[in-house]
């Protein structure tokens, strides 16, 4: 019989700071026995930071910790395993030049010995059958080797698994951003299972329908300390957005002025993928807002990645005829210099307009930065500082202004939103208009059906190839999910 | 419905990933194959028993040296006082260890423990391995010129014996590097420590996170370079008999490029000792027999040795790239 308000973990008074800035400010926190806790705020709003000290990866510089009523001290990551503290990260914790089975290995020091191969690999398949059943992985694949949504399957399912510990509560910091709505509701059907089944649960998503759905409780954040907290049902999406504070409560539909007739700006980009069998192509005229959907992995990154090397003089049937930026979807792999400061990771696309003669103006770069810093609001006291010093959301916002501020006249987003907050999110969209009324053109891949409603025109992709081609008067959630599965039904 | 949905995205890929990664494991043999074909075609007598004796003989020490340099690899590191080290190694074995063994024997074992510390030394200050290894490399090389001043010494006897063991019907070389091969196969790519170890270099928060201890990981990778590279002096000095403290000079390079023409990459933990067995193998044949076989007169067989590093090493590039474009 499981007590829903037993306690497992209490955080009183807890306090974290990096410096000036106060990444936790005072959180007091219970998670109840198999409870399903939501926890939402603006990037930065110290979630993250939380997190890392229930795993035992950050120290807290104030407060305590009482896990299953004994309060914790010298606290560290493996005494938070051994207490059954379960997490998966927002930056992808798996070694990628390992296999699937050899990373399950890596969590579990029990698994050695002779025929260890053979059991991490049942383990961890087991895993991924139970909660993405037909996920396609093998326990021999590299990591390396499998798309992004697929690693973070293996992610997700690693925290499950167990051999000598116990689970007793699983932290999932933005798990389903990767992921495409048909794995994202499988684990979430699964996270139901489990914490019907006594494990306790903290849900951090940017995804406020997520949350809203699956959580029992929910605690909203904003600048290091809570100021909501209660049973998610009293919650709806507009409230949430308001406790977050910052933005208004009301999701902006995309105008509607329907661009009279596609054609009567120049033409920009014109491709055709690889694998398209039928004459159909993608077409992007000046000024124009062009969506990539369908599932996660299925060709759109491909064509972003082929229209830029087109751009940059490589031969290929692939017409474009203007400059072009690329916003990384992939931002620690793709996007940043983790070695730079935010100013020269923003002025990084824009290097001839910046120099004088054969050096890099720091005046100019600087106000590059500022500029945008202060346009779509990045947090952080000097331009000067390390890029890494950002949030998550942050580093995206100046991988954004990278693009926005260069000379392109084409940008090329590669889900870039992807564990970006709704504020965020909202800022931009508004951003992306303003600048395509200007005359820019992009074309966005992404994985959220709400972004699609901010594109003037709509690619759905399967398999590499385009399968359906929707104007903004056809475009419904419905026909987009219908094209992306047609094959297999 | 809804598995059916699932299972459509899914259907053909791991398949594909199996055929890219038997290409990947493949094509440091390819490599070895191509250098073959072109000493059969330019001396076919050379292959044979004894051509393969004479010709693999110096690839044992390259071999060893081959993948002590791919354990460092592993961990993101790089050793750039192999040659030396293997040097040193050389003037201890054809001094000390045949006159003194008890003070030999200590010496080699004392140099693998000061690897291990090299590789404390590197995680706990954060040094970049290649300024460490570079200074270690003059002190190397110093310390074997104190010890041999002059070209000399003789190696143990026990050694030139095994050295010159001629087993039935396969050459020694070819047995050598199996045997090389196989333990460096088991040991880093089959135990499960060995899955841990190259985690270190894939993503090191990842396996510190799962509660491991990175400094252990790197002390354990560079006391397996030090072994390595005690093996692979000992092997030189069974070979040429005896030592001169400049004879490792040219491993450095060789190990290093015999590790990434065998697979391995410089960051992300990923080798391959089989691929670097054989790398170190191409490597051996395409540096002097080859040449010899060529008629390039030996004032030049340096140059050349360069170059045909430059177009195989390049030609792993130019395939390794196709076959991703896939």
């Amino acid at each position: 019989m499981i007590v829903a308000d037993a306690k497992l973990v209490e955080l009183d008074g807890v306090e974290k700071h990096f410096g000036a800035v106060r990444a936790l400010d005072g959180v007091d926190l219970v998670v109840g026995q198999g409870e399903c806790l939501g926890l939402v705020g603006h990037n930065g709003a110290g979630k993250s930071t939380l997190m890392h000290v229930l795993t035992g990866t950050a120290l807290a510089d104030r407060g305590r910790l009482i896990f299953a009523g004994e309060e914790q001290a010298g606290y560290s990551p493996a005494q938070a395993k051994k207490l059954g503290v379960r997490c998966v990260f927002q930056e992808l914790s798996l070694c990628p030049n390992l296999t699937v089975a050899e990373n399950a290995r890596v969590f579990h020091p029990g698994l050695s010995g002779f025929n260890w191969r053979r059991r991490a690999g049942a383990l961890i398949i087991d895993k991924l059958d139970a909660i993405f059943p037909g996920h396609g992985i093998a326990a021999s694949d590299l990591v390396a080797d499998l798309p992004i949504g697929r690693r973070q399957m293996v992610e997700v399912a690693r925290a499950f698994t167990v051999t000598d510990e116990p689970v007793r509560l699983i932290i999932l910091d933005e798990p389903t951003s990767s992921l495409d709505a048909h794995s994202a509701r499988q684990l979430l059907d699964f996270m139901r299972r489990v914490v019907a089944e006594g494990v306790s649960c903290i849900f951090i998503s940017h995804l406020l329908g997520e949350v809203l759905d699956i959580c029992d409780r929910i605690v909203v954040m904003r600048d290091g300390r809570q100021v909501a907290d209660a049973a998610a049902s009293s919650f709806d999406r507009d409230k949430l957005v308001a406790a977050m504070g910052g933005v208004d409560a009301h999701v902006r539909e995309a105008r509607v002025e329907a661009h009279a007739v596609r054609g009567q700006s120049p033409l920009r980009v014109r491709a055709r993928p690889r694998r398209q069998v039928d004459a159909a192509e993608l077409v992007a005229h000046e000024g124009e807002v062009i969506g990539l959907a369908g599932l996660a992995g299925h060709g759109q990154t491909d064509i972003l990645l082929a229209i830029y090397a087109a751009a940059l003089g490589a031969r290929s049937p692939i017409e474009v005829t203007a400059t072009v930026a690329l916003v990384a979807g992939d931002r620690q792999a793709d996007g940043v210099f983790p070695l730079w400061s935010i100013a020269e990771n923003i002025g990084v696309r824009s290097l001839a307009r910046l120099s004088q003669g054969l050096l890099i103006s720091r005046r100019r770069e600087d106000e590059l930065a500022n500029f945008w810093r202060g346009k779509i609001k990045i947090r952080t006291p000097d331009v000067h500082d390390n890029i890494l010093s950002l949030s998550g959301g942050n580093q995206q916002k100046a991988l954004f202004a990278r693009a926005l501020g260069s000379d392109a006249r084409i940008v090329l987003m590669d889900d870039p939103m992807r564990g970006v907050d709704v504020g965020t999110k909202l800022e931009v969209y508004d951003l992306i208009r303003e600048e395509a009324d200007s005359g820019r053109t992009f074309l966005w891949y992404t994985t959220e059906a709400d972004e699609l409603k901010q594109c003037d025109h709509v690619y759905v992709f399967r398999n590499g190839a385009i399968v359906a081609d929707l104007t903004r008067g056809e475009l419904t959630e419905e026909k987009v999910i219908q094209s992306s599965f047609e094959a297999a039904s | 419905m809804a598995g059916s949905i699932a299972a459509s995205p899914s259907s053909d890929s791991p398949a594909r990933f199996d055929l890219r990664r038997l290409l990947r494991a493949l094509l440091p043999a390819l490599s070895l194959a191509l250098v073959l074909t072109a000493i059969a075609w330019l001396n076919p007598r050379a292959i044979s028993y004894f051509g393969f004796t004479l010709m693999l003989n110096l690839a044992i020490p390259i071999a060893l040296a081959t993948i002590a340099q791919m354990f460092v690899i592993a961990g993101n590191d790089l050793d750039l006082s192999i040659g030396a080290f293997v040097g040193f190694v050389g003037c201890v074995t054809a001094t000390w260890l045949r006159d003194a063994p008890l003070i030999g024997v200590a010496v080699l074992l004392g140099c693998i423990a000061f690897y291990a510390a090299l590789g404390a030394l590197v995680y706990l200050r954060n040094l970049p391995s290649i300024v460490v290894t570079l200074g270690m490399s003059f002190v190397w090389q110093g310390l074997a010129i104190l010890l041999l001043p002059k070209p000399g010494g003789k190696a143990p006897d026990w050694l030139l014996a095994t050295m010159g063991v001629k087993p039935p019907f396969v050459p020694f070389p070819i047995l050598a590097a199996l045997v090389i091969a196989a333990v460096a196969y088991v040991g880093l790519m089959r135990t499960s420590y060995g899955a841990i170890l190259r985690g270190s270099g894939g993503n090191p928060v990842a396996i510190s996170r799962a509660g491991w201890s990175l400094l252990k990981a790197k002390m354990v990778l560079f006391a397996c370079t030090g072994l390595f590279g005690v093996l692979s002096g000992l092997a030189l000095i069974g070979i040429t008999t005896s030592a001169d403290a400049n004879i490792g000079n040219g491993y450095t390079l060789l190990s290093i490029a015999g590790v990434i023409l065998g697979g391995g990459e410089f960051v992300g933990g990923r080798v391959s000792p089989i691929g670097a067995v054989i790398g170190a193998l191409t490597l051996a044949l395409a540096a002097s027999p080859l040449l010899t076989f060529m008629r390039i007169p030996p004032d030049w067989q340096v140059a050349a040795n360069g170059a045909i590093l430059i177009v195989v090493l390049a030609a792993r590039v130019l395939i390794s790239r196709k076959e991703s474009d896939r």
